[in-house]
């Protein structure tokens, strides 16, 4: 998931009064004009090509064909499956749109902001090391090389994406990541979270969040279990998928769930078990500690005491480790 | 994939069903063949419906999901979908035979829709496009999302509409745009719908027309 909800969070308060205003909107035109023209005063508001403008588009007809490859595997990441990816996701799973849509962690946003410091793996990170983050965490799974063809047309996907956006942009980016709704007065309670759920979402994503496959082929992603993504992944906190549920679903309805509802439902979704993150020590405890300070991962399920995360489950993958995990860079570089 | 998606869906689909109390009667296609000789002046001894492209179409009901069937004929006797004349035959039907006559037709082979041939390419390829991958700048999702890869369906819920015929795709995807129709689950259609110009309707209902409903039928072309 590309996702920087940080920064976001700054700039929704930053122009909280417009939002609020295009929320309504927002909801019953969905592509709100309104929202976008208020935002593009003090945000970085960008529409990115479609499909049919790289058809026209005057670029080199082998750099289309690659662009086309890298919307391919966006879209159809299973090509991959047993390889790069050891769930049941496609990228688009979670990056509604094939990538382009506000408020679904549209990724062109990533080709326009790094390189830059990633807390996550405390180095500075370019647009090939961060898809490889979403292969690690995200698909379950372990990257195409750098360079590789695979990652090349992801990367030439992303970056074109952001034509005409500018590099390394001074203001906030409209629609960026998955902005979680305020937090309700109630705390999010897993009780009311797994009614919601039953109701909006199940018949969809099953009543045992395993997805759904047609005659084997890909329809709805598993929001938990071994077909989802792994504890590594950005959706598996609270907040992100509560932003993700609040700005997406259910699909074709951004925003009709109220605050609560979204924070209920991802709560009891972020309360079930998924695979066990690539960075796991061995100990629940350790890694709940070193890399889990905003997920409920290692955290005690108040209604049957399971902890969260404490088992040796990697999923599909099995013993294979993503290579990228734990990869230190820029190791010579002096202290300042 | 494996069988394990096939053991896992499976289960979910029979706790679904249980869970909405939609398991009525299991359905004898035997039975069924004699309950629907009211339905064929319509929908065809075949079950292959009719194109009619300057009235109401008739639907194929060939091969397609037996409970998507029975649900929309509960649903027209209960008035939750309305239709003055499909309200009047299902009225005709108890839940047995109800339940029979959508096995009889979800084993009947697909038939190819019809409707979709004159369509020219620019209105054919702006099909394809809503069908595989939608038109976000509209925020209109994909067909496939839901109905499934070619638009052959997905469980009980996501009818086939592959292979469909145009003039009856266009009528429904109209009636949920006007809130004619609304006896989809959590307005997941109409929401959709609202959003689609009639142009966009015209394309993709030709172009699903223009679709194989099945794996069969894809090899037999």
């Amino acid at each position: 998931m590309i996702t920087c909800p940080r920064p976001l969070v700054l700039a929704l308060t930053g122009c909280s009064l417009t939002v609020g205003i295009g929320i309504s909107v927002y909801a019953t035109s969905v592509f709100a004009q309104e929202e976008r023209a208020d935002a593009a005063l003090n945000q970085l508001v960008h529409e990115p090509p479609t499909m049919e403008d790289l058809e026209s588009a005057d670029i080199h007809p082998e750099l289309k064909k690659v662009i086309r490859y890298g919307h391919d595997l966006f879209t159809n990441t299973q090509q991959l499956r047993g390889e790069n990816v050891f769930n049941d996701m496609n990228c688009s799973s979670c990056h509604l749109g094939e990538g382009r849509v506000p408020f679904s962690a549209p990724v062109w946003t990533a080709a326009i902001t790094l390189p830059d410091f990633r807390g996550k793996n405390q180095h500075v990170n370019n647009l090939e090391e961060r898809i490889a983050g979403c292969f690690a965490y995200s698909m379950n799974g372990v990257p195409p090389e750098y360079g590789s063809d695979e990652m090349l047309a992801l990367s030439a996907y992303h970056q074109w994406l952001a034509t005409g956006a500018p590099m390394y942009p001074d203001k906030p980016i409209y629609g960026r990541g998955f902005p979680a709704p305020e937090e309700p007065a109630e705390g999010p309670s897993y009780a009311r979270g797994e009614t919601a759920y039953q109701e909006n979402c199940s018949i969809c994503h099953q009543e045992n969040g395993a997805g759904h496959y047609e005659n084997d082929e890909y329809v709805f992603p598993a929001p938990w279990g071994d077909g989802s993504n792994n504890w590594g992944a950005g959706i598996a906190r609270l907040e992100t998928m509560a932003g993700f549920i609040y700005q997406n679903m259910p699909l074709g309805q951004p925003r009709s769930l109220s605050d609560q509802q979204a924070w209920d439902i991802a709560y009891y979704i972020t309360r079930q078990e998924r695979p066990q993150d690539p960075r796991y020590t061995g100990d629940v405890a350790e890694t709940a500690e070193r890399f889990h300070g905003r997920s409920l991962y290692g955290q005690t399920r108040e209604h049957d005491g399971h902890v969260l995360g404490d088992h040796d489950n990697f999923g599909e993958k099995g013993d294979i480790k993503p290579w990228n995990v734990g990869m230190p860079r820029f190791e010579n570089l002096s202290e300042e | 994939m494996n069988n394990k998606y096939v053991s896992r869906v499976g289960l979910c689909v029979g706790l679904t069903l249980i869970a909405a109390g939609t398991v009525a009667q299991e359905g004898d296609a035997e039975r069924g063949q004699a309950a629907a000789a009211s339905c064929s002046a319509c929908h065809q001894a075949d079950g292959s419906g009719m194109n009619v492209p300057d009235g109401e179409s008739w639907p194929r009901l060939a091969g397609l999901d037996a409970d998507y069937i029975a649900k929309q004929l509960h649903d027209f006797k209960a008035g939750r979908r309305e239709n003055a004349t499909m309200a009047t035959f299902a009225n005709m039907l108890n839940d047995q035979q109800i339940a029979d006559v959508a096995a009889y037709y979800s084993q009947l082979p697909a038939t190819q829709g019809q409707g979709g041939d004159e369509a020219d390419e620019t209105l054919l390829a702006r099909g394809q496009q809503l069908a595989e991958r939608g038109d976000w700048n509209a925020y209109i999702v994909s067909c496939q999302s839901c109905h499934g890869p070619g638009g052959k369906g997905v469980g009980d819920t996501f009818p086939g509409i592959a292979g469909q015929h145009a003039g009856y795709i266009r009528t429904q995807l109209s009636a949920w745009k006007n809130e004619t129709r609304s006896n989809d689950p959590q307005n997941l259609m109409g929401a959709i719908a609202k959003r689609m110009s009639d142009d966009d309707i015209q394309a993709v209902s030709a172009w699903y027309a223009t679709q194989p409903a099945s794996a069969d039928q894809e090899s037999a072309q």
